[in-house]
């Protein structure tokens, strides 16, 4: 019974990082780079819900999408756009500059003391079970933007342009696909996410900082490369295998301290056997 | 009328001159190919009238309107398209889905409904394969597969870079009927290839590019029988 809280809270925390795995393989498929600020991105929306949660939690909800959306589009218009086709080193030195960047801000505007905020939803209660609302609305809602994301990208226009994108620029254009917009649209559904993440998270630990987004950055980050970076389908196994596997090594009191380490481990073990990650595919090789 | 002009164009790799001031047009009706040896900048061109590639100077003009520095999606807008070389088809996308990315510049339903069912019918191979990811396709059914998801934007001007590259002789003799039917529905060809024989046969004028440099021009026909063609391109 405790196995089956444990599961579910596993993928209720898979299932944020996930979400946030999406934008790094999305941004990484289409514009192939590694948009090491997304994790800031999840501090945004976090911010935003703490700033117009007293209003009203909806509209917090709403504006946190809405505006991690606009600093997304914003960000890759004017930091990343005029590096399109320079070194990837260049790309990744202004991502972790984005990131520094919206860090300070975040700190100008809220100070660097942490922020708390107990929002309480109750818990389900089934017997002797008992799993916080919190939990299963986190777990339903992921589940329902991964399948919706699906749905997407199998069955619109747009959403198939963006398969053609990532896998073929060049061939792409001559189908008359306006690449740069096709890049605009996945960093404003990445940042979409990263904003949904960030409310989910927040209600799992109830503290804003600046540095908010850094731990479930990295964990997604990781997710989306065990699941093979620039698969769709590859973020959302990976995110939910590495939520569940953090929360079974956690109840397990002689693991618990080791979690970060076996997660990480398990990255490494999963790239020596698969370098791909485990539904990545192996770039065509360009004739 | 020419429905496409290339004026003085010229194309650099950093330092490197690939294409060294060409001229040369093709006007509406015609089938144009443009012939020469590996590395002779083919490709370049073609790259560079559809805005894949940046031209250093030069004029490209597409029904009456310059298109040099153009984005490659706004070009396909206005009529004409490419199928790249090495095909280039989308191999996660199914084949139904590859002619649909095709179709991506229109907008009338019934009329991509008409593009597809008539692709099909030249194609019934696409047809038999349709769901499948066109990744597994062979080398020639992927050839196919190019040819009409360039088709399905029914461009006035379709370019082919190499169609008959890697097939075998059965299949090449049948990208070339497909060119002529293509042509006989009203779309300007422009051609590159290295097969001179064939493609001189079904083409009203021809270019010999060499280093950069269009070094002889003539009808089809002129060229076939020219002695430095024989020497150069025939094998004779
Ligand atoms: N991306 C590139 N960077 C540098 N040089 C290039 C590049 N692409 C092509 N070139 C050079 O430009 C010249 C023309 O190449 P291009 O591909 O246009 O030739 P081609 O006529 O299409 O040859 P092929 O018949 O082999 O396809 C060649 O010398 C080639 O080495
Ligand atoms: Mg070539």
């Amino acid at each position: 019974m405790d196995f089956l809280i444990t599961l579910v809270n596993g993928l209720s925390l898979g299932g944020i990082y996930a979400m946030i795995a999406l934008g790094y393989t999305m941004v990484y498929g289409i514009a192939k780079m590694l948009n090491f600020a997304h994790g800031d991105i999840i501090m945004v929306g976090g911010y935003t819900i703490l700033l117009f949660l007293p209003i009203n939690p909806v509209l917090a909800i709403v504006a946190a999408i809405v505006f991690c959306v606009i600093v997304g589009i914003v960000v890759e218009k004017c930091a990343y756009k005029p590096l399109r086709g320079s070194s990837p080193l260049a790309v990744l030195i202004t991502a972790i500059g984005v990131s520094t960047l919206l860090q300070s801000l975040a700190q100008v505007l809220f100070g660097s003391a942490p922020k708390q905020q107990m929002v309480d939803l109750g818990a389900l209660k089934i017997g002797e079970l008992s799993i916080g609302y919190s939990t299963i609305i986190t777990l339903v809602c992921s589940i329902a933007v991964m399948v919706a994301l699906n749905l997407f990208v199998k069955y619109t226009k747009t959403g198939r342009a963006m398969v053609a994108v990532s896998e073929d620029k060049g061939a792409a254009q001559l189908m008359g696909i306006n690449v740069n917009f096709i890049i605009m649209i996945t960093f404003a559904i990445g940042s979409a996410l990263a904003a949904l993440a960030g409310l989910f998270y927040f209600l799992k630990i109830q503290t804003m900082t600046t540095t908010f987004g850094a731990l479930p950055g990295i964990k997604a980050f990781t997710a989306a490369v065990i699941g093979g970076i620039g698969s769709i389908p590859g973020a959302m196994v990976g995110g939910l295998l590495l939520g569940v596997i953090e929360c079974i090594a956690q109840s397990i009191p002689a693991l618990s301290p080791y979690t970060d380490a076996i997660e990480f481990s398990i990255l490494i073990i999963i790239l020596l056997v698969k370098p791909t990650g485990l539904l990545g595919k192996k770039r065509r090789e360009k004739v | 009328m020419a429905l496409l002009e290339v004026k003085n164009l010229e194309v650099y790799y950093g330092v490197i001159c690939a294409i060294k001031g060409i001229s040369f047009e093709v006007n509406k009706g015609e089938i144009v190919t443009l012939i020469g040896a590996n590395g002779a900048g083919k490709t370049t061109t073609m790259q560079s009238i559809m805005g894949l590639i940046h031209a250093r100077s030069g004029e490209i003009i597409y029904n009456g309107q310059s298109i040099a520095g153009m984005p490659s999606h706004k070009i396909v807008h206005l009529g004409m398209t490419q199928v790249p070389e090495g095909r280039r088809i989308f191999s996660e996308l199914t084949v139904y889905e590859n002619l649909m990315m095709g179709a991506y510049t229109k907008k009338d339903k019934a009329q991509i409904k008409a593009n597809l069912d008539e692709i099909y019918e030249m194609f019934p191979r696409l047809l038999e394969r349709k769901n499948q990811v066109a990744g597994t396709l062979s080398g020639g059914e992927q050839q196919m597969l190019a040819m009409g998801r360039a088709m399905m934007s029914t461009p006035d001007l379709l370019m082919l870079d190499e169609p008959s590259m890697g097939l075998s002789p059965l299949l090449v003799d049948q990208v070339f009927e497909i060119i002529k039917r293509f042509h006989e529905k009203g779309t300007t060809i422009l051609l590159v290839e290295q097969n001179a024989n064939k493609s001189l046969a079904i083409s009203d004028r021809a270019y010999v590019l060499e280093n950069g440099k269009i070094v002889l021009s003539g009808t089809g026909k002129e060229l076939l029988a020219s002695e430095e063609i024989k020497k150069a391109y025939l094998g004779g």
